[in-house]
């Protein structure tokens, strides 16, 4: 019953790796720097968990939101010099793979959905399987979905983007040369809460991730981010 | 046929790491020679720094001028950061008005000078409309009044092989039971000759209040809050790479 055909297809995925060893690297050292952004960053937000709108903001004038954690204030000098280090850990490695996916168009081929996917039913469908939490078929497996391709296009294309720059907006330097990074936010106080509005945005991408993770199998897929 | 590979892969990875360490070190040389590496460079945290500190400076090489804002734009909390120093010597000065209080330029400078409040007012004076923001996350705009830094520095004729200018404010018990001498700052010659970079004695049209830094504060346009010493006392002029700082943190801080 084995067609000729059907054996060269299996060959070749097996020979063909999952993810191109430039995914994988930079994967790896994405995860590692988030962290440590998260710990860093979460440990800056704790000194003063408030969020304003505009340029000014502080204890005694309206906030947009409060926090529901205390003002620890101690330890935070040493949070924003490795904020900044893992920054830069990050923005390399994202060039890498931004340059290195052009390169080897892994964008076009691996990330870019078919004309004929991007129909609302072809992505309610994928999305409802999901839901039901029914495992993809195996040839669905060896290649993305509708959905996960709109899904990373936007990770890399607009979320990490958009926490790069609501972060610079932030810094006096940058913003005197290019002021309209915190302008065209509304100002810095508003650079501040879209800044934390993004990882928020971020950690739940993560989450969703992980969960899709373990129904297409948790550690047959972590696997083959590492080995191929 | 492989063992001549082999040599060839050998002396091909042979001579690719002796270029990018030459160039490594061509890089470095002409980094420092330019001004790019920051005093505080080793570490971790001072690869962060030095990426930081050389593409900021690469950046905003032509003085590149902070935001400025309206009058309307001013807050009307400008934000208190830890009360004025309450050691004898301050208290006294603060209750004459400053009137003995005098600055000191020091270091490499060919003339070392010495101003009184009243001689920095009569200095040309500006102001300027910025925000000051700490970096806990607050921030408010106010209107800061005072003489050039690099007025007062062409006063006393700076060397040229001078680096950074040192800042060293009252001692304050109040910020810190820990360190007993006070927490100086430094800045480089970027930043200290910055037309927006003010020796402040006035805040939105009023002589500087004793909790925002009287009698005179140092007002960086293109710095977070905590560069912003307060409490002034005396400016040493220095070529000295160990003098970059007293406190926690990283030197340029990375805004």
């Amino acid at each position: 019953m084995i067609s000729e055909a059907n054996v060269e297809a299996a060959v070749e995925t097996a020979s063909t790796p999952r993810h191109i060893a430039l995914v994988r690297i930079t994967h790896w050292i994405v995860v590692l720097s988030v962290l440590g952004l998260l710990i860093t960053g979460t440990g800056i937000l704790v000194s003063h968990p408030r969020l304003y709108w505009g340029e000014t903001g502080g204890v005694g004038t309206a906030s947009l939101i409060d926090l529901p954690i205390p003002f620890i204030i101690g330890p935070s000098v040493w949070n924003r010099p490795f904020h900044f280090f893992f920054a830069w850990v990050l923005v390399l490695t994202g060039l890498t793979y931004m340059v290195g996916s052009f390169i080897t168009q892994h964008f076009r081929k691996d990330l870019l959905p078919a004309k004929a996917d991007l129909r609302w039913n072809r992505i309610i469908a994928v999305v409802s399987e999901h839901l039901r939490w029914r495992r993809p078929e195996a040839d669905a497996v060896s290649t993305y979905n509708v959905v996960q391709r709109l899904t990373y296009l936007a990770v890399v294309f607009g979320l990490f983007p958009a926490i790069l720059w609501t972060g610079l907006a932030m810094s006096f330097g940058v913003t005197s040369v290019f002021p309209i990074l915190a302008t065209a936010l509304g100002g810095h106080q508003s650079a501040r809460t879209l800044h934390f509005t993004c990882v928020v945005l971020l950690l739940l991408f993560v989450i969703v991730h992980i969960l899709m993770l373990c129904l297409a199998g948790f550690w047959r897929s972590v696997r083959t981010m590492i080995t191929g | 046929m492989t063992k001549f590979l082999k040599r060839r892969q050998f002396i091909t990875a042979g001579l690719a790491t002796a270029a990018s360490a030459s160039g490594l070190g061509t890089a470095v040389y002409f980094a420092d020679r330019y001004g790019l590496i920051p005093p505080d460079h080793t570490g971790i945290v001072g690869i962060g720094e030095t990426l930081t500190y050389a593409t900021q400076r690469l950046l905003t090489s032509g003085h590149s001028l902070a935001r400025e804002f309206k009058r309307s734009d001013i807050s009307k909390v400008p934000i208190v950061n830890g009360p004025h120093p309450t050691d004898e010597k301050y208290l006294a000065l603060l209750a004459e008005g400053f009137e003995n209080w005098r600055l000191s330029i020091e270091g490499l400078v060919a003339r070392p000078v010495s101003f009184s409040l009243e001689e920095l007012r009569r200095l040309p004076a500006e102001n300027h409309i910025t925000l000051h923001a700490c970096e806990q996350g607050w921030s408010y705009i106010a209107e800061w009044t005072g003489v050039r830094l690099a007025t007062v520095l062409d006063l006393a004729g700076v060397r040229p092989k001078s680096r950074y200018v040192v800042f060293e404010p009252f001692a304050n018990p109040n910020q810190s039971r820990t360190v007993v001498r006070a927490l100086w700052e430094s800045i480089d010659m970027a930043d200290a000759l910055h037309p927006q970079t003010l020796l402040a004695y006035g805040m939105n049209g009023e002589a500087l209040p004793a909790d925002h830094g009287a009698p005179a504060r140092l007002r960086l346009g293109r710095h977070l809050g905590w560069k912003n010493t307060k409490y002034l006392s005396r400016i040493v002029i220095t070529d000295r790479r160990d003098l970059y700082r007293k406190g926690g943190g990283t030197w340029y801080g990375g805004i």
